[in-house]
């Protein structure tokens, strides 16, 4: 029973960060149809960055983080204008050939300016454990779960009162209505991948914290984000988060109870993955879309 | 010179290559590929193997993506699943080359079959990402193929290198003996597929690939077609996965990860979508490219002398940013930018 709720707690705890970094990708999606296969870059350029303030230059973490979130939020807005920008309208292949692009060419980037090795992550969420239902629970999933639901809530009001966000909604409903009610696509674009990339690096800088250090590893995570959101539905925000926290308890209970020489817990989302689109391609929440000729 | 089509007969019409230039060029191309491996080092061999091995591969790869039109991020595995059947038969059955890469690549097909039965129901970008899904499930095998009796890394007995019971080493040094394998089976690759999309299925492979559903309606059984694009592609990945196995003498499965799976993407995105010599000039271009570079670091080192640890990173960076620019600049690849020059010296004078 211990184990259970060990493994379901932290079950829960990853998979609010998978829930996190696939709303991103599914905000990407929803408005301009572009999957972006450098979602998990994205987490690498939070969690560097974030390592770069608070351990190199030694600031105060929440200033630390806080600047690491802004520098993200304008790579991803410059992303969008210089790469994705120039290739609206063509084919899928493309659009999915220029994001590979651009992960390959950031991950270059950061190989270059941090190098390769594992880096000790600066530890600013607490390490200790609490006894919760009976089972030992590292405080620092905790934190990780209650940072990304409170993300989760700012961002359900920003899409619900704020201006840009109800212009977002209005967008990914109906491009060409809201481009003729005089809202900006372009400025939606650039707000969307912002807030990918703001809310990819929260995840970063949250994994960073649990794994104790930095490196290629959590860009796996980029890699995670397909079953999250197939499972949920594509276009579905409510359905990354349900998704996200579905396939982060399976990880947890697969890597958990099943043998771990199977290494169940890496390939059972995949998994999941092909059964879901065989069975449902439209995921749990997403919109089903009928083909006319 | 030539001002515009004009065909006398069917014959001329269907023809490969009806103009005396193309001729020309042709045979100047065959020349050169004869001549090249009595003058070549050992370096500039691996090279022209390690072009005419992925240039399969990526021939394979451009038969579902860019004639088909279905989207594939699993050609690694399928490599994989080649190297790897091809490496057992040698090791465990003693097998000969000239069995192991036959069985190997028809096995491959049928794998691939297998991995494309969601295109049954999936397409575009869904399908993308089943077959990415595909990818993962087939390294995860490897990896933990214990129950398999696979082990992670294989190495090939030299003795299977034998050519119907002639031992390659008898005849030259293997990088020059491989280069008339590998380009001798490019060979076949390129006649094989440019004769494809002249056959009943090559035009079917092409139909799904610009109107799925017209396609139906004019009789194009859908799903049969997009299952043998998958099995072709998948036989001409498991032909270039024996050869990697047989010709490097190691394999591990690092080599087919997802990152192999985006180099042949890469490949025939940069080559040209949907040509053959496409195929061939973006898998020339991905493997001459970082090794051009590591040319240009050595000669660098002196005056700056970190490069030797930035190289990967420089590598890396370089071909995501070749993939961006060609997809903002040139989306049709280098097959298009030749055209062009064709196109201009054709032409010339009057380029209007």
């Amino acid at each position: 029973m211990e184990k259970f709720i060990q493994l379901t707690l932290s079950g829960i705890a990853n998979g609010a960060i998978f829930a996190l970094v696939a709303l991103g990708f599914v905000l990407i999606y929803k408005s301009s149809d572009v999957i972006n296969f450098a979602q998990g870059e994205l987490l690498l350029i939070g969690a560097y960055l974030t390592y770069t303030t608070v351990e190199m230059i030694g600031l105060w973490w929440p200033i630390g983080v806080v600047i690491a979130v802004v520098l993200a939020a304008i790579i991803g807005v410059l992303v969008e204008q210089l790469v994705l920008r120039p290739l609206i309208g063509e084919p899928t292949i493309s659009v999915i050939m220029v994001t590979i692009g651009l992960s390959l060419l950031l991950r270059a980037i950061i190989g270059g300016i941090w190098g390769v090795t594992p880096r000790t992550a600066p530890q600013f969420l607490p390490r200790d454990t609490i006894t919760l239902f009976g089972a030992n629970v590292g405080v620092d999933r905790l934190w990780a779960f209650a940072l990304a639901l409170t993300l989760f809530v700012l961002l359900t009001l920003f899409f619900r009162y704020s201006r840009e966000g109800i212009a977002m909604r209005a967008v990914a409903d109906d491009q060409q209505a809201a481009l003729s009610m005089g809202i900006s696509v372009k400025r939606v674009w650039a707000i969307a991948w912002a807030i990918a990339a703001v809310t990819a690096s929260v995840g970063g800088i949250l994994l960073m914290s649990i794994f104790g250090g930095v490196s290629g590893q959590i860009a796996r995570v980029g890699l995670l984000v397909f079953p999250v959101v197939i499972l949920g539905g594509l276009d579905s925000i409510p359905g990354a988060i349900v998704g996200g926290l579905i396939i982060g308890l399976l990880q947890s209970f697969a890597g958990g109870y099943l043998p771990p020489e199977l290494g169940m817990g890496e390939v059972a989302p995949f998994i999941v993955l092909l059964l879901i689109l065989l069975v449902r391609p439209y995921g749990l929440f997403g919109q089903r879309i009928i083909e006319r000729v | 010179m030539q001002s515009g089509t004009f065909h006398t007969s069917y014959a001329s019409d269907m023809a490969l290559r009806p103009y005396w230039p193309q001729r020309v060029r042709i045979a100047i191309v065959l020349i050169a590929v004869l001549i090249f491996p009595w003058f070549a080092d050992r370096y500039w061999l691996n090279l022209a193997n390690t072009i005419a091995i992925a240039a399969i591969g990526a021939i394979g790869l451009n038969i579902l993506v860019g004639y088909t039109g279905q989207i594939s991020i699993g050609h690694g595995g399928f490599l994989a699943v080649g190297a790897y059947t091809a490496g057992l038969l040698a090791v465990r059955l003693d097998m000969p080359m000239w069995i192991t890469i036959p069985v190997a690549s028809l096995f491959t097909a049928l794998v691939g079959a297998f991995f494309g039965l969601p295109s049954a129901r999936l397409k575009g970008l869904y399908l993308a990402i089943a077959t990415l899904a595909s990818q993962e499930i087939i390294i995860w095998l490897l990896t933990h193929g214990k129950l398999l009796g696979i082990g992670e890394s294989l190495s090939l007995p030299p003795a299977t290198n034998n050519l119907f019971g002639v031992p390659l080493n008898a005849l030259g040094n293997n990088d020059f003996v491989f280069y008339w394998i590998t380009v001798g089976f490019l060979a076949l690759t390129v006649i094989f597929v440019s004769n494809l999309f002249r056959s009943r299925a090559g035009r079917a492979f092409v139909a799904i690939r610009d109107q799925d559903i017209a396609a139906q309606v004019i009789g194009v059984d859908i799903f049969r077609y997009k299952l043998l694009a998958f099995a072709t592609s998948s036989f001409f990945a498991g032909l270039a996965g024996a050869l990697t196995a047989h010709y490097r003498g190691i394999i591990s499965w690092e080599r087919f990860t997802i990152d192999t799976s985006i180099l042949y993407l890469a490949m025939i995105i940069i080559g040209g979508l949907g040509s053959v010599s496409g195929s061939i000039y973006g898998a020339a271009f991905m493997v001459l490219l970082p090794a051009m570079l590591a040319n240009l670091a050595r000669s660098v080192s002196g005056v700056v002398p970190d490069i030797n640890s930035y190289l990967p990173f420089i590598q890396q960076g370089a071909f995501g940013l070749a993939i961006i620019l060609f997809l903002i600049f040139e989306p049709e690849g280098i097959v298009k930018m030749w055209r062009n020059v064709k196109d201009y010296f054709r032409l010339w004078p009057f380029s209007y």
